[in-house]
């Protein structure tokens, strides 16, 4: 194939220059730690506590967006309904929007005092200041990348397919599980893993409507900046690092289970 | 050769750039002399005014057109931002610890910065005080209310926060000399944290969660951050002064690289010590900073009642307090584990 070399070439430059190296200037600080300085820093009960919040919330706002971007995208691309051209772009505001902005607005919405926070107390439920409140922010960043991933496949799905399945005797809800389904499955998976790992690393909406406090509401990004704020550069490195290992794995495994999904297509 | 011709470009282009501002420094100065001032969060409003009368004090004394810019956030993180290149004139910040860092850290300053100017490098001072919501419904007098069953107090978190490291040591210092010995002390700031429920990243953040967002019964903030926020949503808070608090003395320092490097120290110079004049020390009192100046302190008496205060001082010093309490593992990282735990 032509331009390999070319392609290839610019690819690994720009990533190691981007990507590579920065990351690798990290795990050099951490090291400097030693290994037991590594793990004291890193796999504290605090730090471990926080590696928790940060991706068991990323985890459960993707699960939330991978319901409910799957049903926008599928309102989206099937049906025509008045202000379609707006939802549209609401769709899209999370990328935009400063995530300090955002984090302010949801902060405020969702405060004992707030429009929606207000109802919910008397329901007995605490939202911002919580867990809660820290996955109703990842949430908010995390929907535009499944509505965006599902919503081109779902337009290029031919609808002969879904008819010749109702020919054949299908019931809807057959073609819903077992020809829909499988072929949204790569891109939602797709979807799924970006909402994810933005939310793992998400820091500055976090802080406003999460309380910090250290073994409950404390995300691991915050962390790294209390390390830093006390000049501890290796300590932050190395929490940055747990991170940074445990992302990639899921990435792999994602990524991997996304090609096996994959697997009879030509 | 083309490789020999690349090689003369690049040494001419260098040697060019190592002129260029040699050249530009030989020429006298065009564009107005600007001074960065690197401060911490509470402190928007004083220098919005005090840069103002510095620019037509400094004009009025032929120095020329001057642009003081600011960059405010949390203490620790300006300084950080310093240590790591940001080219401040000055720096104006929460507590000593924060310079002694920089100086440390960069050799930007003396190590003995703090006897450069008068009174300890703080030509204004502050206190921590308690802010309550209107008609104290839970009534709180004293540090010692904070701790009652039922009651949250709002404070930002010491590791990332100047003020909040003031607020500590006071709660702290009070439970030492009211409770009697370190030892109550760690068990009431311990029980103290177990009563904050909501642990912001900066003084301001507090104020907000507390004002705005309606978190807490009270919260532990500046004397100066507590003036404001009356100010701003009058009405609706009471300030209640402890029986005892800390003196918080927040420093002033000139980067010295900087300046030499920048040829700005003549100007730097005269605003920090501006910072002390009869009219700055009035811009202080105005935005509810205590006023270094005795007779300045006199015509805001109502405003500034005198509360039996301790200092630093009882902590050894910053340099002390920051390793017994603030650093990695101290006291305030193992009584956050036993606050948590339970």
């Amino acid at each position: 194939m032509p331009g390999f070399a070319l392609t290839l070439g610019v690819t690994l430059t720009v990533l190691s220059t981007v990507v590579l190296i920065p990351l690798s200037a990290v795990v050099i600080r951490s090291a400097g730690l030693g290994w037991e300085g590594f793990t004291a820093a890193a796999l504290s009960e605090r730090a471990l506590a926080a590696y928790r919040l940060s991706f068991g919330a990323a985890f459960v706002a993707a699960c939330v967006n991978g319901v409910f971007g799957l049903l926008t995208a599928w309102a989206l691309v099937r049906y025509r309904f008045p202000g379609k051209a707006l939802v549209n772009a609401v769709v899209d505001l999370p990328f935009a929007l400063p995530t300090a902005v955002a984090g302010v607005a949801l902060s405020a919405l969702y405060a004992e005092n707030g429009w929606l926070g207000a109802p919910l107390a008397d329901l007995g439920v605490r939202a911002a200041f919580s867990e809660l409140g820290v996955v109703i922010a990842l949430t908010f960043i995390g929907l535009p990348f499944i509505v965006r991933t599902v919503e081109p496949v779902l337009r290029d799905l031919s609808r002969e397919v879904e008819e010749a399945a109702a020919s054949l005797g299908a019931r809807w809800t057959q073609i819903l599980v077992r020809v829909i389904w499988p072929a949204l499955l790569p891109a939602w998976l797709t979807g799924f893993a970006l909402a994810f790992a933005r939310g793992v690393g998400e820091y500055g909406s976090v802080i406003f409507i999460s309380s910090n406090l250290p073994f409950s509401t404390e995300i691991a990004p915050l962390l790294i900046v209390i390390q830093l704020e006390q000049y501890e550069y290796g300590a932050a490195a190395a929490i940055a690092v747990v991170m940074l290992a445990v992302s990639f794995l899921m990435l792999l495994v994602i990524n991997g289970v996304q090609a096996w999904s994959r697997r009879y297509e030509g | 050769m083309a490789s020999g011709w690349t090689k003369r470009g690049v040494l001419a282009g260098a040697a060019a750039g190592v002129a260029a501002p040699a050249v530009l420094r030989a020429q006298p100065r065009r564009e107005p002399l600007t001074l960065l001032n690197v401060s911490y969060d509470p402190t928007r409003e004083l220098y919005d005014d005090v840069n103002r009368a510095f620019a037509a004090d400094w004009a009025r004394r032929g120095g020329g057109p001057v642009t003081v810019r600011m960059s405010h956030g949390g203490s620790g993180k300006q300084a950080r931002s310093v240590i790591d290149g940001l080219e401040a004139d000055v720096v104006t910040l929460a507590l000593a610890d924060d310079i002694d860092e920089i100086a440390a850290r960069t050799r930007a300053l003396p190590a003995a910065w703090q006897s450069r100017l008068p009174a300890n490098s703080t030509p204004y001072l502050s206190t921590i005080v308690l802010l309550v919501r209107a008609g104290n419904p839970k009534r709180i007098r004293d540090w010692g209310d904070l701790v009652r069953p039922g009651v949250e107090a709002v404070a930002p978190n010491p590791k990332t926060s100047g003020g909040a490291r003031w607020i500590y040591l006071a709660a702290w210092g009070w439970a030492a000399k009211r409770l009697g010995g370190d030892a109550r002390a760690r068990d009431f700031v311990t029980e103290l944290y177990g009563h904050v429920p909501v642990l912001d990243t900066g003084a301001r953040g507090s104020t907000t969660s507390f004002a705005k967002r309606n978190v807490g019964d009270v919260l532990l903030t500046w004397e100066n951050e507590a003036f404001l926020t009356q100010r701003e949503l009058g009405g609706q808070f009471e300030l209640v002064r402890p029986s005892l608090s800390i003196l918080a003395e927040p420093p002033v320092a000139l980067v010295d690289r900087t300046v030499d490097r920048r040829g700005t120290r003549a100007a730097a110079e005269a605003y920090l010590r501006f910072l002390y004049s009869p009219a700055a020390q009035a811009l202080i009192a105005e935005n509810f900073y205590r006023p270094r100046s005795a007779a300045v302190l006199a015509r805001h008496r109502e405003r500034f009642p005198n509360m039996e205060v301790f200092t630093i001082g009882n902590f050894g010093g910053w340099t002390a307090a920051h390793r017994a309490h603030f650093a990695e593992g101290a006291a305030f990282d193992r009584l956050l584990a036993r606050a948590r735990r339970g």
